[in-house]
């Protein structure tokens, strides 16, 4: 493991108008960590997400991967770098059949130089792909429409797409959400097989439960503002965060 | 059935089922090539477009092999802006590609005496690229506002002529050269449509074109592939733009004179038509909705003052009667087979 951080975010800020979306958030990750981000809706945590990677700029602060200042970097650039995220509210291409929407992140230059690819061997690393997230070949799910497939498969499939990228640091913003408990318990073990293969990830997650089963560290987010930094068990203990979730005195 | 379900006059209510004719299955593995049959189910959507192309221009009379260059004409203009469509730029101004293109074959043919034969690829490469650098600044914006401004852009180039009076002014620039032979004319058009209709179809079929529809669909979700949109935006750009470009040359050395007219909105316009109608999303489409809509104009001429209403009414009902588009219907038919099943749930 490496004794410098992967990630390094200092005083990082957005303001929209007059509203602190994200205040002066700093914490550093290191290589291999998992961390999760939790905290009430609309406390700053995809905000931050959008910070990292580039698709919103901050009001200020900076943002330091692998030693390189990446604050102004175009977003494509930081993926092209291996961070590599999945949206909330998944994006797939709707009209392209599962397997087609992953030949598009197949075809980025840092997957070639990775792993190569020529025209027609994309289909079959694509194919590889959804079968490892949960798309079971035998029933041909992954020939089917984006547009038709269920809410379940279209975030497995956003999973894979960001994994499609060979990320070193891997962004899973509500990953859970909208899933039933059987989806989620069988989405957990292929994260944790990407832990074992020495992945980075921060996890945005409002399921606690299955957070802190496979979390480091996590952080709590409150109004834009880091309240507490830690593990698990010790975070969920603080009164700040007590206050915040259940707003008690 | 007995819980089939009923709709409000009581009667069963029914869905339309679609299945893969057999030999649409068969003809996807390698047993395609077992037999004539089969072979012919794949090659016809190919060989039908291609050899009547080429057979068009020896049976059509002197009159209507004029026409016949206009529908290859529009037609390429129309691959033009489906080209961009599938990227996800909607465009008003393909005559902004077609005047480029009609100018800068003039320009060099009247002021530098450079042959067609140079003018021609002369300016299809510098129209699409002059036209690619005019919109590269708009290439941010989406949807309505891109087309706006691509609307704009035409309009206003024509006035810069009017005002300046450069390249003749309101006169337009008259006397270019043309091709030595109206054979070669018909076929070098011929040839330069099947290339852009066959040659932009693999491509957008390809990965590269995955990428370009991607676009379409989500651009977002496309730089979070770590691809940079604006360069393929500015490709997919250049292509069209060039395609256009090659069409405006060629006219200017068919009518052996370019002017403002290039500019004009019936080279924005009638593209569109002819994408919609075809059904727009797979070039042969475009073609298809050129084929359609220009001949259907001549026809139409013999009917006077009225020609434009009737014009109209056509392209309403083509439109409300089939709004995905000829060629999508076309294409069902000959690939699936089609009945009505009752609705048991």
């Amino acid at each position: 493991m490496n004794a410098t951080p992967l990630l390094i975010v200092t005083d990082l800020s957005k303001h929209f108008g007059g509203v602190k979306a994200v205040n002066r958030v700093s914490f550093e990750l290191k290589e291999g960590e998992l961390l999760g981000f939790i905290g009430p809706n609309g406390s700053g945590k995809t905000t931050i997400v959008n910070l990292i990677t580039g698709f919103v700029k901050p009001s200020a602060g900076n943002v330091v991967y692998r030693g390189q200042e990446v604050t102004a970097l175009a977003p494509h650039k930081r993926v092209l770098l291996g961070m590599s995220r999945t949206f909330q509210m998944v994006k797939p291409f709707y009209q392209l059949p599962a397997f087609k929407n992953m030949i598009i992140p197949l075809y980025s230059s840092r997957v070639k130089n990775m792993v190569g690819g020529k025209y027609g061997d994309r289909d079959a690393m694509a194919l590889d792909l959804l079968e490892e997230v949960g798309f079971e070949r035998d029933a041909r799910v992954a020939y089917k429409v984006a547009s038709v497939l269920p809410q379940g498969y279209l975030k497995r499939l956003e999973l894979a797409k960001a994994i499609a990228l060979q990320p070193d640091l891997l962004i899973l913003d509500e990953l859970f959400s909208g899933l039933s408990l059987a989806e989620v318990a069988s989405i957990v073990p292929i994260i944790e097989k990407l832990r074992l293969e020495g992945k980075t990830i921060i996890m945005i997650e409002h399921r606690l439960r299955e957070l802190f089963r496979i979390a480091d560290r996590v952080i709590v987010l409150n109004y834009g503002k880091k309240i507490a930094d830690g593990n698990p068990v010790d975070v969920m203990e603080s009164d700040a965060v007590k206050k915040a979730y259940l707003g008690s005195e | 059935m007995e819980n089939a379900k009923l709709n409000s006059k009581g009667l069963k209510k029914r869905r339309k089922e679609r299945i893969d004719r057999g030999i649409k299955v068969r003809s996807n593995d390698i047993f395609a090539v077992c037999s004539w049959r089969e072979m012919l189910y794949l090659s016809c959507p190919r060989l039908i477009p291609t050899v009547g192309i080429l057979l068009l221009p020896l049976v059509l009379g002197v009159y209507w092999q004029k026409v016949y260059l206009s529908v290859a004409v529009f037609a390429l203009l129309a691959i033009s802006w489906d080209i961009l469509a599938q990227t996800g730029m909607i465009s008003l101004g393909q005559a902004l590609f077609f005047g480029m293109g009609a100018y800068l074959s003039g320009i060099a043919n009247h002021y530098w005496g450079i042959s067609p034969f140079f003018t021609l690829p002369f300016a299809t490469l510098f129209g699409g690229l002059i036209c690619t650098l005019v919109l590269l600044p708009v290439l941010r914006l989406r949807g309505i506002y891109f087309s706006m401004v691509t609307l704009i852009i035409p309009l206003m180039l024509v006035r810069v002529i009017e005002a300046t009076r450069i390249f003749g002014g309101t006169e337009g620039i008259s006397g270019m050269a043309a091709l030595p032979s109206k054979w070669l004319e018909l076929y070098l058009i011929s040839a330069a449509l099947l290339g852009a209709l066959f040659g932009f179809r693999r491509l957008m079929d390809s990965d590269y074109g995955l990428v370009l529809k991607g676009i379409r669909d989500n651009d977002r979700s496309v730089i979070n592939a770590g691809i940079n949109i604006y360069q393929f935006k500015a490709q997919a750009l250049f292509f069209a733009s060039s395609v256009g470009a090659f069409a405006g040359a060629f006219m200017t050395h068919v009518y052996m004179f370019v002017g403002m007219p290039v500019f004009a909105l019936d080279y924005s316009i009638l593209p569109i038509a002819a994408a919609v109608v075809g059904g727009p999303g797979t070039l042969a489409g475009a073609t298809l909705g050129a084929f359609i809509l220009v001949p259907l104009s001549e026809i139409l001429r013999g009917i006077g003052g009225l020609r434009i209403v009737f014009y109209g009414l056509f392209l309403v009902i083509f439109i409300v009667a089939l709004p995905e588009g000829i060629f999508h219907y076309i294409q069902r038919k000959y690939h699936h087979f089609e009945r009505w099943v009752e609705m048991d749930r």
